[in-house]
């Protein structure tokens, strides 16, 4: 009696999958810089509705990973009910979050895709600096992602070939593409920055 | 670590200069627009733009309605550019504009072009961009090209038509669903993502349908060639189908051999799910369960982080429900209390905490005493519960697991910390006699130096009723004395009362007690000051060692059997007058009206029992609401109120269900009845009970109900006696008889005559169960041997054939209804005999404690061992009667 009674937090936490997630749903991708501030952010969950809400959580997932070390292998922690995965690589912060019941080793795979389509895309040279000034790929990778939480592809190769196309020759079908081109027009991207 | 990237000294005072963004301004942006209606637009120029809009709505500025509409207008020009690059934010900065329908009339067919160009690229993003802005009008027009795109040999194009899809769905299912054809093919897609957002799109299409997705499901496992995600999907819709299909499938579970197939998948996220989709399967035998903790035990000494902590939590899991099938994991858990993420610390602490045994504890507490100076409070709280359910199960340990609490409880912490501490310390001590003196020094101790007001009182609260009854009361006195003297109003009010229930208990303590309140009628306070002369003057004896009589302990230990609110109007309503208030003229009825408006809003009440069968003290409500109805009096003391039984289906004309509760010689039916149709009335509502399957009852009164009106329950009774001491059970038939009324939806009233009608409800039954109360034992073996062998009656019995041990032990558990103790209802992995004890307390309030013992042969025949101790000859026999008539 007693026993049924005392459950734990934690228990909780990882009951009971809702039936209607019949597919993997992502709550928000977000990149941040290494002080918290936002370099790009896209959420597709209606748990936030407000930037205040938004910024809220962003500040203390901040301060609540800041200090562990996401720099050779992706981190992972239970925050707010949600699942939350990060990798850190210089002075940028990769995070993607999901629901308590969602698989994480899928959201594993998003992140992975994202955190390595932009290193493509940023040609390793991957720091908020170049992030800043290569902000349009790097919301066109988001937009690639992820569409209102239904994952579009998660194979970092493929989602830099999409974002890359931008300055292709237009008859070029996206199957052919390598992604020894993809890096070739990501480079010529570098080369003309933002606000020259 | 996190270290900002700097690389020279000078470069950091520059930082500003990172950012290409520095000093943006809304209004400037806005002006900038203005190039998108160049005669000769520039695409790179329109790009940087467009890209300074995003990062603006990115950083959380908004757009006015006008400026919004402005940016729209301006962005439509750009369409005339040919430039892939440029095109691409212009898809962006739509979606991120969302446009209104009048608005999005203007883009519509410059994206409908895109959507039949030659270029993929366009096609695919124009397709995503027009059904994000479309209603439900122009989907119509767009919906031949996006059956289609979504049969288009592009991947990127069938995918971005098909995830559309699964948006749309929700606002416009009928135009989806016709896409069924296609989609379908699009399953067979040789692309991996294309067949994963395909096989997405037509389960949501389906879902209602379970035949469809169990067709579904049954075509694709035979099939190969899959993308991992598409894989995982198949293991939701086949642990979907297994789930719906629990009720009417025997013998072997569909798609099992599906999902255990996919533990040898190559990819560890199919794995993954495949393991937590067999973990959760309702009725999970051992050998189902044996391959998938055997993968999910691989997973932990994964070199990534992320695998770790996601087999531990579904181990966590595993363990509430079978700890037995997690020991193997133990040795891998162990190692991972080390572990640098703290989150996987804690679940596998937590899941060792739940599947140690007796002998490892002392272990395990010394690993966790170093575990605990490093991890958050939250963390802290999971492990402290975790604590407090094993002492509950192993109370012989009780001395290792108090200590280690209080050790705890000296250390730094915040409130909630402090509080599942105390709470847990408060709960072993209720429950196990031995640890009740040392838990209330520990708690005295706490006292001394507690910053949080709520706690203390609590102790002190809780120190007053259990420190009398101890060997040496006095030595509590101190503590609480010291409260008077230390601390704020509200903890030495609460320490003048605790010192008055030590008064009022201890005799040979009164003389002092009263010295020390004498000292508190000078008290700064006014509440300290009332309640010392109050209880100056009740005590009684003047500071002699007398008898404290009755009626002081009442007012000191008794519960006020008053709902607070309904004092609270009363004395509101009291006029000053000669007469003086009059607490028993205070209605003791419990209104359920701020009940029934705790009830989720928007969610339909269905049984209208809820409000009554709501939280915890439902016995209390009961007992309540039935000392109001005054035939019910006579019967005595109610011993048991069943959970509410539904006695119809959902969604029909009434919902009525039905609460069993139990007297001595009496069995009243309470149904709570609820009238669905706002057109009608009911009058005079009573439920007729056939008794033909009862022989042993007798109906005494029937209680209708006056008038049921729409969306408003009701109760309506019916007892029965039946003779004192028998466990009566039988089957009782039930109509639902009213009078019913049309009542005009307009004016609300309702027509003068009634129509005579009546409602079928279901069976109900009254079975041997019904006349026991669970209530557990922490320590089985000290109450077995203390209840002594009077009284015991042993017998064996043959089960007959069973599937495994684990179905025998719960049929018998749930046939007498008692308390599993100590862990005991869970069976060992194929395991060829169990001992499961049961405690409880029968009819009469006897005490029975159970011990069953089970052995399983070849052929699956289950033979069993009964031996019942209780403090009543003629219950002891009872049992064995209920289990051998069962």
């Amino acid at each position: 009696m007693e026993l049924e009674a005392l459950n734990d937090r934690f228990d909780l936490l990882v009951t009971k999958r809702s039936v209607e997630d019949s597919f993997p749903v992502v709550k928000n991708i977000l990149l941040l810089d290494s002080e918290g501030k936002r370099v790009a952010v896209k959420y597709y969950s209606d748990d936030w509705p407000t930037n205040n809400a938004k910024l809220a959580f962003e500040k203390s997932l901040f301060a609540k990973t800041m200090k562990s070390n996401a720099r050779t292998e992706a981190e992972i922690t239970m925050f707010d009910s949600n699942i939350v995965l990060y990798k850190f690589v210089q002075d940028l912060h990769f995070y993607v979050t999901g629901g308590e019941d969602e698989n994480e080793l899928i959201l594993a795979a998003v992140l992975q895709g994202f955190f390595d389509s932009i290193s493509l895309l940023l040609r390793s040279n991957v720091d908020k600096r170049e992030a800043l000034e290569n902000l349009d790929l790097i919301f066109l990778c988001l937009d690639e992602i992820v569409e209102r939480g239904m994952i579009l592809e998660t194979d970092a190769n493929v989602i830099a070939g999409k974002v890359a196309v931008n300055s292709m020759d237009p008859s070029a079908p996206l199957s052919e593409q390598t992604i020894g081109q993809a890096l070739a027009t990501a480079r010529e991207h570098l080369t003309r920055t933002l606000f020259q | 670590m996190a270290q900002p990237l700097v690389k020279k000294d000078d470069d950091h005072d520059d930082e500003a200069d990172y950012s290409p963004f520095l000093g943006i301004e809304k209004g400037a942006v806005l002006q900038e627009v203005r190039v998108f209606n160049d005669p000769q637009l520039d695409p790179r120029r329109c790009s940087q733009v467009i890209t300074k809009l995003l990062y603006l709505l990115n950083q959380g500025d908004s757009f006015s309605k006008n400026e919004a509409t402005e940016v729209f207008f301006s962005v439509t020009k750009l369409f005339q550019s040919k430039d892939l690059g440029l095109r691409r934010m212009v898809y962006l900065i739509i979606k991120e504009l969302s446009p209104s329908s009048d608005e999005v009339i203007i883009v519509t067919s410059s994206l409908m072009k895109d959507m039949n160009s030659k270029t993929d690229m366009y096609r695919a993003n124009a397709i995503r961009v027009l059904c994000r802005i479309t209603d439900g009008t122009l989907l119509t027009q767009i919906e031949r090209y996006l059956k289609q795109a979504i049969v288009d040999k592009n991947p990127v194009v069938a995918s971005a038509a098909l995830v559309s899809g699964i948006h749309l769905l929700q606002t416009n299912p009928e135009i989806v669903k016709r896409w069924s054809n296609e989609v379908q093919e699009a399953v067979q897609s040789r692309a991996a993502l294309v067949q994963f957002h395909a096989l997405a799109l037509l389960q949501q299409i389906r879902q209602n349908d379970r035949l469809a997705v169990s067709k579904l499901v049954t075509s694709l496992t035979k099939g190969t060639a899959r993308s991992p995600l598409a894989q995982c999907l198949l293991i939701r819709y086949a642990s979907q189908v297994i789930r719906e299909s629990a009720n009417t499938q025997t013998g072997d579970r569909p798609f099992y051999d599906f999902l255990e197939s996919c533990l040898r998948h190559k990819a560890e996220m199919v794995v993954f799910e495949a393991a937590r989709a067999i973990t959760e399967l309702s009725g999970v035998t051992n050998r189902e369960l044996t391959p998938a903790i055997t993968a999910l035990q691989l997973f932990l000494s994964s070199s990534k982080p992320v695998l770790r902590f996601a087999a531990v939590r579904a181990l966590n899991k595993v363990a509430m429900t079978h700890p037995m099938a997690v020991t193997n994991c133990n040795i891998d858990m162990e190692s991972l209390i080390s572990d640098q993420n703290r989150s996987i610390a804690t679940l596998a602490i937590t899941t060792l905490l739940k599947t140690g045994n007796e002998s490892s504890v002392d272990r395990l507490m010394k690993q966790i005493t170093n575990f605990m100076s490093d991890i958050a409070d939250e963390f802290k709280i999971v492990v402290v519960e975790a604590i407090r359910s094993l002492c509950l199960k192993f109370p012989l340990k009780y001395r290792s697991l108090m200590n280690f609490l209080s050790n705890i409880l000296r250390e730094e912490g915040g409130f909630d910390y402090k509080k599942a501490i105390v709470d847990s310390i408060v709960i072993l001590i209720r429950d196990i006699p031995e640890a009740k003196e040392s838990g209330l020094l520990q708690l005295c101790e706490f006292i001394e130096d507690c910053e949080f007001t709520y706690l203390s009182t609590q102790i002190l609260h809780f120190l007053g009723n259990e420190g009398p009854k101890t060997t040496d009361p006095s030595k509590y006195i101190r503590y609480i004395y010291n409260r008077v003297h230390l601390e704020n109003a509200t903890v030495r009010a609460a320490a003048v009362s605790t010192l008055a229930k030590f008064g009022a208990m201890v005799d040979a303590l009164k003389p002092q007690i009263f010295v020390l309140l004498r000292r508190c009628v000078l008290d700064s306070d006014d509440e300290v000051r009332d309640r010392t002369t109050l209880y100056l003057n009740t005590l009684g004896g003047d500071g002699e060692v007398v008898e404290t009589d009755k009626e002081t302990k009442t007012l000191l230990f008794g519960a006020l059997d008053i709902p607070l609110v309904n004092l609270e109007t009363s004395l509101k309503n009291y006029e000053p007058s000669e007469e003086p208030f009059d607490i028993d003229s205070v209605s003791k009825e419990v209104k359920s009206q701020p009940l029934a408006e705790k009830k989720a809003p928007g969610k339909k009440p269905t049984g209208l029992g809820a409000p009554l069968a709501g939280p915890p003290s439902t016995v209390d409500a009961y007992e309540r609401l039935l000392s109001t109805i005054p035939e019910f009096l006579d019967f005595g003391k109610l011993f048991k109120s069943s959970a509410p039984v539904e006695l119809t289906e959902a969604e029909t004309e009434y919902a009525v269900n039905v609460v069993k509760h139990i007297f001595d010689r009496h069995v009243v039916f309470q149904y709570n009845c609820t009238n669905t149709i706002p057109e009608q009335l009911l009058e005079n509502v009573s439920v007729i009970v056939d008794l033909s399957e009862a022989d042993d009852f007798a109906e005494v009164l029937s209680k209708p109900v006056r008038s049921l009106p729409y969306d408003t329950p009701g109760q309506t009774f019916v007892a029965f006696e039946k003779p004192e001491g028998i466990t009566a059970v039988g089957k009782f038939s039930n109509t639902l008889r009213f009078i019913v009324k049309e009542v005009d939806p307009t004016t609300g009233e309702a027509e003068e005559d009634g129509v005579e009608d009546e409602y079928q409800l279901e069976d109900l039954e009254v079975v041997a169960a019904d006349y026991m109360m669970k209530v557990g034992v922490s320590n089985f073996r000290n109450a077995w041997e203390s209840m002594g062998d009077d009284f015991e009656h042993v017998d064996e019995y043959g089960l007959g054939p069973r599937e495994n041990l684990a179905e025998a032990v719960s049929a018998v558990i749930n046939l007498l209804g008692m308390q599993p103790c100590e862990g005991t209802e869970v069976v060992a992995t194929n395991s060829r005999s169990h001992t499961c004890l049961l405690s409880g307390v029968f009819l009469g309030n006897v005490r029975v404690l159970v011990r069953l013992q089970f052995g399983i042969d070849g052929s699956r025949d289950v033979a069993m061992k009964l031996a019942v101790r209780s403090e009543d000859e003629a219950v002891s026999d009872t049992i064995h009667e209920i289990v051998s008539s069962g």
